[in-house]
């Protein structure tokens, strides 16, 4: 079969989806994340609460499709960022995958006993559940960021040298601070919307002021940190964007600074950190002047901002390493064959707008604000 | 490769997917179990049916949440735990994941949300187009996910690639219509099906026996034993057979299973007991029907079905085929252009996996001693006796499941589910199709074994470079939440079968009787 793209364009689309699907996931798990990482401070009482868990409750199925979907999309698309991400962050994927697992099923089972101190369990469980993935997808685009500790040897296998405790690093732990602001605004944000005026929706607007500020604030302190400290990696020598994925083939150097240089050469990237802090202050802007719609797009932008910013810094690494920079994953050596990247594009297209249009058909279906009043007569709510 | 790196990575995924499917094949077969009632109720209007659909969709609710939830541990579990075998294969079993995420579980997902919470906000007919989407997105799951299953059982449409040093798709049609993964589908799904028919008729029964709830019960239990005849029948005739004759490994499952040392004449005989002795490769007190195994397995009276010592042969010579693969792998590596290595390379590329057998005695293959060859060679054979024995297991609760349903049927037309023989006997019988169905996984990759792909990846290849703390840690993580977890799960099962369908009572009880529910108790019960 001749394909119609060239391996070059086609790693650079699937690059883009990379980015759409994190993005993707941020922006409807977000939602869901940041609620749940708010619940025992959003509502006083256990009606407040089930509020906001009712707000969530009919969504977060579909939402959690997109962390799925993301697994199997970089499996299927960039098998070597799969395979040396995954198990290099083994132990934070553990925790990412307790919590994730944790969330729905204190959605689920919460509900089931009145008893109030089983449903504070829960409660705590939910925000366990939305903080601490927040916080390990921050931590881990730090390390990303940093370049990781890994080796691959001449079979392609991976050889790592790192644990945990070494994920925790300062500039990390900001940008897994900076992932915490950011998703808890935008549940904040999302919960304005699906609620009914009242003392929930005025604790959203609080913490979503506070989180917005925090973000802008972090997202600051995180682009100086790039550009002054000793990051970044550089390919050297031929570029090869069409031939095998296959490490060894390209020549990758430490090059401290480096993570500016896309900057220089397409100004037009600037736009991606411009947004990153648009972001967060149309959101302010949303909250004070009491338009929650204005406020969600503004977490909705600031999210697409503060993604694009880190993986337009990169380009076109994807994973570099810090102990062996030739072992680094790049865009041009670390997708499918032509082949698969083409198949996997077609069935992307016949079914993500399929998808989007049954998803927009069921926020239309339970469109609307959730009351008090619903929690307390509808018999199928949590 | 430090074999206790993986054996605990084999442990843990084990633990973690039969985990995963306790709850799937009741998702499976439960989704259209729901469709079937909601239809009933669209069709007739009978406040009735709806009252049946929303009590069982609560159940479905409960049990799915941990379905959804334990299949993320899986999407990941190849990243976390078998990275090489993530790169390896990556090109080719990465894309029916991903299509599953985008095709499948995106509807699933989307549309359960709105089966539950869209009961006031759409149509009937609207809502059972809803409760379809669900049925059908999960059960698309399950073909996906079998379809990459199946690949590794036969990895059909792909090829190595020594530049990548990976398996890479060469034939997307081969993958997608591998007929074992086919087979493997519909035998799986049917298995859902009896699983949720076996759950529902026995959940019902103690209804019928505490005289609670019977107006749904008898319903429930009529739609149940119906769906459970035609799936309990499709589970054992349309069984995995067919794809046994396919390839080597397939023909080793087969022969193990049979515990078939020696090659028979054919047709050969198909043995219904015995004890199969793994050291001296015989099988003792074997009892045998002539002429069955060879029909069933060849479909055909001259077909041969090779035994386990013919297999191993076999594997031997492949082993040295592959050495001169690996050799001009490893030539290739250091002269990307050598002709003479990539003509070497093209002959013998089937049996590159057979010489990496050998990396479990040697680390360079090419200097292994013809003891080491014999040695990997004998590799290939999986565990006989466990195999022998999980196939009988499964095998005689499926034909177990077709009498029963069998004798439901006779017992709905003719008594009305009034002997309470039969009802303690649904009550009994609930745990058998998870039995039969954790039972047939294990045997499916028990004996796939030494291969994680059959003749491409040995499984000890396959394992991330992990430390064994790490591993430990996370198996004892997985088995503390995932305990706890069951045991909410089963607790809440219990309480919402002991509380009944409460929640939705019909519109009026009075109405439900003049709608026609004669000889049978209104809400609530009697």
């Amino acid at each position: 079969m001749a394909i119609p793209l060239d391996y070059e364009t086609l790693r650079l689309i699937w690059w883009l989806l990379l980015g759409v699907l994190l993005i993707g996931f941020t922006l409807t798990d977000g939602y869901d994340l940041g609620v749940a990482a708010l619940m025992p401070f959003i509502g006083k009482t256990d009606e407040e609460r089930r509020l906001a868990i009712n707000a969530v409750a009919p969504h977060w199925e579909g939402h959690q499709v997109w962390f799925i979907l993301g697994g199997g999309a970089i499996f299927a698309a960039w098998p070597f960022v799969y395979a040396v991400s995954f198990s290099g962050f083994y132990l934070a994927m553990f925790l990412l995958l307790a919590a994730l697992i944790l969330r729905p099923v204190s959605f689920k089972y919460r509900s089931k006993h009145a008893d109030p101190a089983w449903r504070s369990r829960w409660d705590w469980a939910m925000f366990v559940s939305g903080l601490v993935p927040a916080l390990v997808f921050g931590v881990a685009v730090g390390n990303v960021l940093l370049g990781l500790p890994f080796r691959l040897d001449s079979d392609l296998r991976t050889f790592y040298e790192g644990s945990l405790l070494g994920l925790f690093s300062p500039f990390a732990l900001l940008t897994g601070l900076l992932s915490v602001a950011m998703i808890v605004m935008h549940g904040a944000g999302f919960l304005a919307v699906k609620i009914e005026e009242g003392p929930v929706l005025e604790r959203a607007r609080r913490f979503g002021t506070f989180a917005a500020l925090l973000c802008i604030v972090l997202f600051a302190l995180g682009g100086v940190w790039v550009a002054m400290g000793q990051m970044g990696f550089r390919l050297e020598g031929v570029i090869d964007a069409q031939g095998p994925s296959n490490p060894h083939y390209s020549q990758t150097v430490a090059a401290p600074g480096a993570w500016l240089d896309n900057y220089g050469r397409y100004p037009w990237m600037m736009l991606a950190p411009v947004l990153g802090f648009a972001g967060p202050l149309i959101a302010l802007m949303g909250i004070r002047s009491r338009s929650h719609a204005l406020n969600l797009t503004g977490s909705s932008l600031a999210t697409v901002g503060i993604i694009s910013t880190v993986g337009l810094s990169m380009f076109p690494f994807i994973v570099p390493s810090a102990i062996d920079p030739q072992s680094s994953l790049t865009a041009w050596n670390a997708s499918s064959s032509h082949l698969t990247l083409w198949i996997m594009l077609l069935v992307t297209l016949i079914f993500l707008p399929i998808v989007l249009a049954y998803t927009a058909w069921a926020i239309k279906v339970l469109f609307g604000r959730v009351t008090i009043e619903q929690v307390r007569t509808n018999p199928d709510f949590y | 490769m430090d074999m206790a790196v993986v054996e605990l990575s084999r442990l843990q995924f084990a633990l973690t997917a039969m985990y995963h499917f306790l709850f799937v094949p009741l998702t499976l077969g439960l989704s259209f179990l729901l469709v079937i009632m909601e239809s009933i109720y669209v069709m007739t209007g009978k406040e009735i049916w709806r009252v049946t659909t929303r009590f069982w969709g609560k159940l479905f609710g409960i049990n799915f949440v941990l379905g959804v939830a334990t299949g993320i541990t899986m999407e990941f579990e190849f990243g976390t735990n078998w990275a090489y075998y993530a790169h390896y294969v990556g090109d080719i079993f990465g894309a029916p994941l991903a299509i599953e995420g985008l095709m499948a579980f995106f509807l699933e997902a989307t549309f359960v949300g709105l089966m539950f919470f869209g009961w006031d906000r759409l149509s009937k007919v609207g809502h059972l187009f809803v409760t379809f989407c669900v049925a059908l997105g999960s059960n698309l799951s399950a073909l996906w996910i079998l379809i990459a299953n199946g690949w590794m059982q036969h990895p059909a449409g792909s090829a190595f690639n020594p530049e990548t040093m990976r398996m890479e798709v060469t034939d997307f049609y081969a993958v997608l219509f591998n007929p074992v993964a086919q087979a493997k589908f519909v035998h799986t799904v049917s298995a859902g099906y009896v699983c949720a028919s076996v759950f529902v008729m026995g959940v019902s029964a103690w209804y019928l026996l505490k005289g609670k709830w019977t107006n749904v019960a008898r319903r429930s239990m009529m739609v149940a034993a119906a769906f459970g005849l035609a799936s309990s029948l499709s589970v054992v005739v349309l069984g995995d057979e067919s794809g046994y004759a396919l390839t080597d490994n397939q023909k080793m499952k087969l022969a193990a299973i049979e515990a078939m040392w020696e090659t028979e004449p054919a047709p050969a005989g198909l043995s219904i007991f015995g004890f199969p002795d793994m050291d001296k490769h015989v099988t003792h007190f074997d009892i045998k029907i002539p002429y069955v195994l060879g029909l069933i397995s060849t479909r055909s009276l001259t077909g041969e079905v090779m035994g386990i010592n013919d297999l191993v042969l076999k594997a031997d010579e492949r082993i040295r085929s592959g050495l001169i693969a690996y050799d001009a792998v490893e030539k290739l590596k250091t002269d990307r252009t050598s002709a003479p290595a990539r003509e070497a390379f093209e002959l013998h590329k089937r049996d590159l996996g057979y010489a990496m057998l050998l990396k479990r005695y040697v680390p360079d293959p090419r200097q292994a001693s013809d003891q080491q060859i014999l040695m990997a060679a004998k590799d290939t054979i999986p565990d006989v006796p466990v195999m022998f024995w999980l196939f009988r297991m499964m095998a005689g609760i499926g034909f177990f499941f077709i009498a029963f349903f069998a004798l439901a049927f006779y017992c709905a037309s003719v008594c009305q589910f009034n002997k309470r023989w039969f009802l303690k006997l649904a009550v009994v019988i609930v745990p058998l199709p998870w039995l039969a169905i954790e039972g047939g996984w294990v045997l499916a990759e028990i004996g796939r074994q030494p291969w994680a792909v059959e003749g491409v990846l040995p499984t000890f290849l396959g394992a991330s470079s992990l430390t064994i703390s790490q591993i430990w840690t996370t198996i004892v993580g997985f088995t503390l939440l995932y305990g706890t977890l069951a045991v909410i799960e089963v607790r809440l099962m219990i309480a919402a079968v002991r509380k009944g369908p409460v929640e939705h009572p019909p519109a009026s009880s009075e109405g439900g009787q003049q709608q026609g529910n004669a000889g049978f108790a209104p809400l609530p019960a009697e």
